[in-house]
């Protein structure tokens, strides 16, 4: 149950969208997401679906392994939805008991939804074709400029990435430390929602200890391979632009502008 | 290069790990590593043997500066890991495989990881794939270079570990307990790889393990214990003397064994027989030899 996260998951397979530059990706989700709050009609969110429909297909990651990554934040979604519906002020259109449901509130709503949900895709999508080393060397090439403010780009990323490496692998041993005290007859599952969080200190307690001595065997395995910061370091996949990440940028641009003519200006 | 050189040597290496009191204070020491003096000769297949707490990981982080010696020294390939220019290079002449495979593999991708070394150490682009490609290769994962760490077995994992130590083009690998964690058949390819990267690519191997019958076909076995090298020789001088060993509460390889208790028994068999092509060898002397009379 607790692997079936694809946020931050690689997909692997070739595609174009895996072989383009990830600051291409990078920036792209960023215009996406913020064309999802510029854009306020219709045919905006249709265009915005579009675009996307189009970058899954070019990704070729199949469309249920992207859903299913999203079971994780339906509650989340849920949360959102019913709070618009509920508590968006307007012309009533359904009144049960003391909760009332507006035409704006149900516009609301669905206009969250169809955000939250393209936002998502939008996201994962980029995790799913940027392997996360990748992804964080992207991040640390786009975030350079802050070098010279004394800001430890190269160490936060290389945090990052190690974070990602190893959440799969927490995630299991978490599975096994859980598995090996249900066999005990400890009872993660019944009782209310205070008995159930105190029943998971006994479960969080090893796996900090755990997460520890990996961190510590990690260390020594670095520095044993000349690990040093980011001193002198070459790069084994250097960020170059190439002419399909140009392509990708004129891409971008031209959405951006569609969208924000569709979406606010002529309609 | 001359064959003869020693790659490693160590002279009277001592090691304290130092215990601490919650507010710092020293509170005591323990020593790990007494007294040893071993030297290992550039090309060699060297097994270091013992029972957990013997010191021989403790020795093993030595030979790559990851722990610098209280008393003695150590010298890698003509420097002295004490000295604190040496650090890197001394890294990158003796790599290092750890027992855990999880927590050593730094790439999210298999190929990614092998070039972490490489990428430290500033070697160009081009070089990076040339040599990633190569150690791929010479431990027989190259189809897997795209694959994700986690979805390999135990046995490819270490591989993978230990190409990421080759394409740093080291002289010598250390390889502490690499198969502790693994079944049976990823303990097979480890040391098959490791047999090969000795054989075929002439690195120095240096395998710290407490299995018996890994260290049969290395060329010099050190048995470890309480800190001290206790006993060295051919595994053929080692394995003879299985009281010996059974006192340092060591297994022998099952063969080796068997044959020690037929001669316990009266068989008039040599001693330190390491394979059961041996054994059968020998039995079949006995069975020819016994028919004549």
């Amino acid at each position: 149950m607790l692997r079936d996260i694809t946020l931050g998951q690689y997909y692997q397979t070739e595609s174009v969208l895996h072989r383009m530059d990830c600051r291409v990706k990078l920036v792209g989700t960023l215009a996406f997401i913020i064309s999802l709050f510029i854009v306020d009609n219709v045919w905006g969110y249709l265009l915005a679906a579009a675009f996307l429909g189009l970058c899954v297909k070019l990704s070729r990651v199949p469309f249920r392994f992207i859903v299913k990554g999203m079971k994780a934040i339906v509650f989340l979604m849920l949360f959102a939805v019913v709070f618009n519906l509920f508590l968006t002020p307007g012309t009533p259109a359904v009144s049960i008991w003391r909760l009332t449901i507006t035409w704006e509130g149900i516009r609301m709503a669905a206009k969250m939804a169809v955000r939250l949900t393209l936002l998502i895709i939008g996201s994962s999508l980029m995790t799913l074709t940027t392997t996360p080393n990748h992804l964080t060397d992207g991040l640390e090439s786009l975030l350079n400029p802050l070098k010279r403010l004394k800001v430890p780009v190269h160490e936060v990323s290389m945090m990052m990435s190690i974070a990602l490496r190893f959440i799969p692998i927490l995630l299991e041993e978490t599975d096994k430390i859980m598995k090996a005290q249900i066999a005990r007859g400890a009872d993660f599952e019944s009782g209310s929602l205070i008995r159930r969080a105190k029943a998971m200190v006994p479960l969080l307690v090893p796996l900090f200890i755990a997460a520890f001595r990996r961190a510590n065997d990690l260390a020594l395995a670095m520095e044993a391979r000349c690990y040093r910061g980011g001193e002198g370091r070459t790069k084994m996949k250097p960020l170059i632009y190439r002419r399909r990440d140009y392509l990708g940028y004129a891409a971008l641009a031209a959405y951006l502008v569609v969208a924000a003519l569709i979406g606010r200006i002529l309609l | 290069m001359e064959k003869q050189m020693s790659i490693i040597e160590t002279s009277h290496v001592s090691y304290d790990y130092i215990r601490h009191d919650e507010e710092g204070n020293v509170e005591g020491t323990m020593r790990a590593v007494d007294d040893v003096s071993l030297s290992v000769e550039a090309g060699q297949f060297i097994a270091i043997l013992g029972h957990n707490g013997s010191g021989k990981s403790t020795l093993a982080k030595h030979i790559n500066a990851l722990l610098l010696p209280t008393e003695g020294c150590v010298v890698v390939d003509g420097m002295d890991t004490a000295k604190e220019e040496n650090t890197w290079e001394v890294r990158r002449r003796a790599g290092m495989v750890f027992q855990n495979p999880d927590n050593q593999i730094i790439g999210q991708v298999v190929e990614e990881d092998v070039g972490f070394g490489p990428e430290n150490i500033g070697i160009p682009t081009k070089e990076i794939w040339e040599r990633v490609e190569e150690s791929l290769k010479a431990v027989g994962m190259y189809a897997y270079r795209k694959y994700s760490p986690n979805k390999l077995s135990g046995g490819q994992k270490q591989r993978v570990s230990i190409a990421g130590v080759l394409a740093m083009h080291p002289k010598c690998i250390v390889l502490d307990e690499p198969t502790a964690m693994l079944d049976p058949s990823g303990r097979r390819e480890v040391i098959r790889a490791a047999r090969a990267l000795n054989e075929v690519e002439g690195v120095t191997v240096i395998l710290i393990t407490h299995y018996m019958e890994e260290v049969i076909f290395a060329n010099r076995v050190f048995v470890m214990d309480e800190g001290r090298v206790v006993m060295q020789g051919t595994p053929r001088e080692v394995f003879s003397q299985v009281e010996r060993l059974k006192q340092l509460r060591l297994d022998v390889p099952q063969v080796t064994l068997l044959a020690w208790e037929l001669k316990k028994s009266g068989l008039p068999l040599p001693d330190g027989i390491l394979t059961a092509a041996e054994l059968t060898e020998e039995l079949e002397k006995l069975r020819s030899s016994g028919a004549d009379a």
